[in-house]
């Protein structure tokens, strides 16, 4: 039993292969920029409008108000690199009802990847904000011995985005295949939609802890306003 | 192994293509669509916020105009009224004024009338006089008017108080033309002579006479000579006859009874 659609590989020579995460991931890419094209292809300004124009300004809305809850005071700026983190994890997850489809995010690779683009983004984007010793010196804050302890965080939380979606798209197609096995009816329906609930919870913790660490990275250390004095 | 290093290399390059691709053809295209709804809509707000303003600035305009107009309808009307008022008082003070010279027209002419008839009635009433009184003369007396008329002029000249004699004989005396003696109608020789004869007795002396006739005297005889004068006429019996019928035009009341005699005949 293969735990990853890493294992499957159409094409190697030496270093470079296809496997089927790469290929999913393709297949994904070419639905969801296709699909993106194809809609706003005939965008109105006008007040009556499509539905796949609704569909998509509530999904592109709908992302941007998240990112300013979580308190990104400039959403539009981070709006590429996390919708596009909670698009592609959901879309993956909703593709699961597609008999044969494995999904790229079950693969350890594809979330490490995605893990390692938030660990680089989070300090890119911390530095744009607070020029590079502004960043650094978030390290050594409140005091200079929280540094080790800053760096293990850094890097077990990025541990933790890839193990976390990993384990449980994987968890969910292997539940799946051993259902299948012991009862191949009803069940595995089930599974498959209590699957399809857990990816898109997976796709808005991923992207909403990006969000988090990246609003950590970049929320300016404003003094706080003195209270009134009291008479 | 569960990580592949190539995949993962592969996966990062791939997401970063997908998050180009996603600004591409998603984000930046939806954005800038909700941007310009929401411009247009702000645009709309704003071009509806204005049209307010002026419809509510022309509706103001509109409100002053009208209240405008109707000051000067008023205006007009105060105006007009006081016009045709002062034209109507005016038209009746004129009117008032040709009412009042009709009727002083109508006055004049219901008096101009009443003296016609008057004299009608004067005229008729001395030829009906003298046609009783000849008629019933001859008819009582077989006498004539006249006769009886000379008669008693006679008579008269006889019967004249002192006086009246001197200031009569004054005035022949001092006269340079035969007295004059007129008659309406032509005297007889024989009451030529009679008169003649009574002068002549009354004054004690040949007074010259000279007979004329004359008919505005009305039926009478009258003697002059030198401002006197002796007569006897029936114009005076037509006069009071005039004056009492005029009295009963006037009063358009039936006349009271017992009309007024005629006057004695005067000697002056």
């Amino acid at each position: 039993m293969r735990l990853s659609p890493d294992e499957v590989i159409y094409w190697q020579q030496g270093f470079f292969k296809l496997n089927a995460t790469i290929a999913f991931t393709w297949g994904l890419m070419l639905v969801l920029a296709v699909g993106a094209k194809l809609i706003t292809r005939k965008l109105t300004v006008e007040h009556t409008r499509s539905r796949w124009q609704n569909l998509l300004e509530i999904v592109v809305t709908n992302i941007t108000r998240q990112i300013e809850e979580v308190g990104l005071s400039n959403p539009r700026k981070y709006l590429g690199f996390l919708g596009t983190l909670f698009l592609f994890i959901a879309a993956a997850s909703l593709c699961t009802v597609i008999p044969g489809y494995e999904p790229p995010t079950g693969s350890l690779s594809t979330t490490a990847a995605l893990a390692l683009c938030v660990l680089v983004a989070v300090p890119l984007f911390g530095i744009e904000d607070q020029g590079l010793g502004g960043y650094l010196k978030s390290y050594i804050k409140p005091t200079v011995v929280m540094l080790p302890f800053n760096l293990i965080s850094e890097v077990s939380r990025t541990l933790a985005l890839a193990v976390r979606l990993f384990g449980n798209m994987m968890s969910g197609a292997m539940i799946i295949a051993i259902l299948l096995t012991i009862t191949p009816f009803i069940f595995p329906v089930v599974m498959t939609l209590l699957g399809l609930l857990t990816g898109m919870v997976q796709a808005y913790i991923f992207s909403i802890l990006a969000a988090v660490y990246i609003a950590a990275a970049t929320r300016t250390r404003e003094p706080k306003p003195e209270p009134a004095p009291s008479t | 192994m569960l990580i592949d290093w190539f995949t993962v290399g592969a996966q990062a390059l791939n997401f970063l293509i997908l998050v180009w691709l996603m600004k591409c053809f998603l984000y930046q295209p939806v954005l800038d669509a909700i941007d310009a709804r929401e411009k247009k809509i702000a645009a709309e707000l704003a071009d509806a916020d204005a049209k307010r303003a002026e419809a509510k600035k022309e509706r103001d305009e509109f409100e002053h105009k009208n209240e405008e107009f109707d000051q000067h309808r008023a205006g007009l009307l105060t105006k007009a009224t006081e016009q045709a008022k002062g034209e109507g008082d005016k038209l009746l003070g004129e009117a008032r004024q040709a009412a009042d010279t009709l009727g002083a027209k109508r006055q004049e002419a219901l008096l101009r009338e009443a003296k016609n008839l008057n004299q009608a009635i004067t005229r008729r009433a001395q030829q009906e006089v003298f046609a009783i009184a000849r008629k019933a003369l001859a008819d009582l007396a077989s006498a004539k008017l006249e006769e009886r008329m000379g008669e008693l002029f006679t008579r008269r000249l006889r019967a004249l108080d002192t006086d009246a004699k001197a200031r009569l004989a004054g005035a022949v005396k001092a006269r340079s033309e035969p007295v004059r003696v007129r008659s309406a109608f032509d005297l007889p020789e024989k009451q030529r002579a009679a008169i003649q004869q009574a002068l002549n007795e009354t004054l004690s002396a040949d007074v010259p006479l000279r007979f004329e006739t004359a008919p505005d005297l009305v039926s009478g005889i009258e003697l002059t000579a030198n401002g006197q004068k002796v007569a006897w006429s029936i114009a005076d019996y037509l006069a009071a006859l005039e004056r009492y019928v005029g009295e009963l035009l006037q009063e358009k009341a039936p006349p009271a009874p017992g009309a007024p005699a005629g006057p004695a005949p005067v000697a002056t």
